[in-house]
């Protein structure tokens, strides 16, 4: 199996404040990656990293065999990385329906966009992605009105909505009530079948339920690495949480 | 980014009203030189209005439709106006199917120039530093021309040689009105179709939140730059015009003082959608033509409109449109659903 993504020596700095510090870390192709870490410990900076929210103070990028490390967001988005924010970014001021709309329009030539050439023939597109997250009845709401759980499942159908080769969560189930959790879990499952992921969470049974590597962070360094048995019994973290994993 | 303000009912509860007051400004305009053909000086007025009203569209794209603060949209009106005065003065060419084109070229190069500038970087500049460029720019140009004596310097160009079709020569009246209506409905259908295109929902989702898009693979300074080039066209083509009906075009014509008027223009009608840029300037410009008519008030119009615009700005940020208009119609609907 080669890898999707390796990243290696990644460090971010801001001013005096080490965020990341020579993260190395392996993606394999298909295959779901947790990271997981106290607050603080450089999660959500790692994935904005990887995403190209900001650029690395040093280290290298790889993603499917091509070095991105100072790639713009928009160029990876095209290269096939996708993004979930933590904190939920569907555009509330447009349908539920233009929201993926917008995802799957993307790769669309400006002339075509200019023309409307794809407004017809994408709807299926967008239902299908509407339908797979139980959103296609709400397609004419505002995404502005759906609920907190309902806005992460539409950010995650437009994530997905764009054909990445690696989709990068960070949060899904932030805010989410048990029920939400769990349909969330069954909703990402399959996806498996057509691209790698790696999952930022705090919640730490739905990322051993998911995953099937796990890399643990703290203070923006690697603890440990390895498959959900392997962290489950790792003294590391259990030194660095509390809860167990 | 920008909010649109006021409360966003759900789908269904949209009601399509736009359509009806876009239909009814026309049928109005249409009607106008009619009512108003004993007084040419209204039928001016009217003409100007109109030529004004491209102004403030090409305004509104940048803003209301792209988050684009653009302090820089008389710049691009008064440097057209000026290229095809200096033609006719210079070449004796006034001719319409040469020299409109000339000028949208010349508002299309310009904005395209400021466009590479200020929004073509590695990553989106912010509003701050579009506006501040803008502003610059429109300043800096304002100056240039009030001390070049070969364009007037303070004075600017009068008597500028009157547009020709043939051999018909385009003097100030009904003629005018509408052929400043012609042009100014045709720029109308076209940015309609643009912001109602999946191009304008990029728009639109941009206005939003730039990065949300970016990382859906958008390259925003594209789309931004291509906007802001299109309404550098239309100020263009509107400051062409204007140099034409009024014979004249000064420094005045370029400089911050009208961008911001072009700002007020579209803050006042309702930004964010085609029609409210030309009922603001309808609005002002009509308010003015009267105050400034009035002797009791004469000396104090200004201080009385400027109050009134304050007011609509500050309470209603929708502009005069956001009473008819619902903020759901206002962002509009794009996918293929309705």
């Amino acid at each position: 199996m080669s890898d999707m993504l390796v990243v290696s020596q990644l460090t971010k700095r801001y001013g005096t404040l080490q965020a990341l510090d020579g993260v190395d870390l392996v993606v394999k192709r298909n295959s779901f990656h947790g990271l997981i870490g106290p607050n603080g410990s450089g999660k959500s900076t790692f994935l904005k990293a990887i995403a190209g929210a900001h650029l690395p103070s040093s280290g290298t990028i790889c993603f499917n065999g091509q070095d991105i490390t100072d790639a713009s967001s928009y160029e990876r988005a095209r290269l096939g990385l996708s993004l979930k924010f933590q904190i939920t970014a569907v555009l509330d001021e447009l349908s539920v329906y233009d929201n993926v709309l917008l995802a799957v329009q993307a790769s669309n030539s400006l002339w075509s966009l200019l023309l409307s050439k794809t407004r017809l023939t994408l709807k299926d597109q967008v239902m299908s992605a509407l339908d797979r997250f139980q959103l296609a009845d709400r397609a004419d709401e505002l995404a502005g009105v759906l609920s907190h759980g309902e806005q992460q499942w539409l950010e995650i159908a437009m994530a997905l909505a764009i054909g990445p080769k690696l989709l990068l969560l960070d949060e899904p189930t932030a805010g989410m009530s048990p029920e939400e959790r769990r349909i969330t879990g069954e909703l990402l499952r399959p996806i498996k079948e057509e691209c790698s992921l790696l999952i930022v969470e705090h919640d730490l049974d739905f990322i051993r339920e998911i995953s099937d590597e796990i890399t643990l962070l703290d203070q923006g360094k690697v603890l440990d690495t390895g498959t959900v048995e392997q962290i489950q019994n790792s003294t590391k973290a259990q030194q660095a949480y509390t809860t167990r994993v | 980014m920008v909010k649109l303000s006021g409360f966003i009912p759900p789908a269904r509860e949209f009601r399509s009203v736009l359509p009806i007051i876009e239909l009814a400004v026309l049928i109005s305009a249409l009607i106008a030189p009619w009512v108003l053909i004993s007084t040419p000086e209204l039928i001016t007025l009217g003409t100007n209005i109109l030529i004004l009203s491209l102004l403030a569209i090409s305004f509104d794209l940048c803003w209301g439709y792209s988050g684009i603060m653009s302090f820089g949209q008389a710049l691009f009106f008064g440097v057209a106006g000026y290229v095809v005065a200096l033609v006719g003065r210079d070449f004796g060419y006034s001719y319409g199917w040469g020299a409109l084109p000339l000028a949208m070229a010349v508002g299309l190069l310009l904005s395209f120039f400021f466009a590479a500038f200020l929004l073509l970087g590695r990553r989106t500049p912010s509003v701050i530093f579009v506006s501040l460029g803008t502003l610059t720019g429109a300043y800096a140009a304002e100056r240039l021309v009030s001390g070049w004596q070969y364009v007037g310097a303070g004075n600017g160009m009068s008597s500028v040689k009157l547009l020709q079709f043939g051999d018909v020569e385009m003097v100030e009246g009904i003629g005018f009105y509408h052929l400043a209506l012609f042009i100014l409905v045709v720029a109308y259908l076209v940015s309609r179709v643009i912001v109602r295109s999946q191009f304008g929902l990029v728009l639109a989702g941009m206005r939003q939140n730039e990065e949300r898009l970016a990382f859906l693979g958008y390259r925003i300074q594209v789309f931004k730059a291509l906007i802001f080039s299109f309404a550098g066209m239309l100020a263009g083509l509107a400051g062409a015009i204007f140099a034409f009906h009024q014979g004249f075009i000064g420094p005045g014509n370029m400089g911050p003082g009208l961008s911001t008027t072009a700002v007020l223009y579209a803050l006042f009608g309702g930004g964010g959608t085609l029609i409210g840029p030309v009922v603001g300037v309808f609005l002002i410009e009509t308010i003015s033509y009267f105050l400034a008519d009035q002797d009791a008030i004469k000396q104090y119009w200004p201080v009385i409109l400027g109050a009134l615009l304050l007011s609509v700005v500050a309470f209603k940020p929708t502009g005069i449109l956001g009473f008819f208009v619902t903020a759901r119609e206002r962002i509009g609907s794009y996918g293929g659903r309705r």
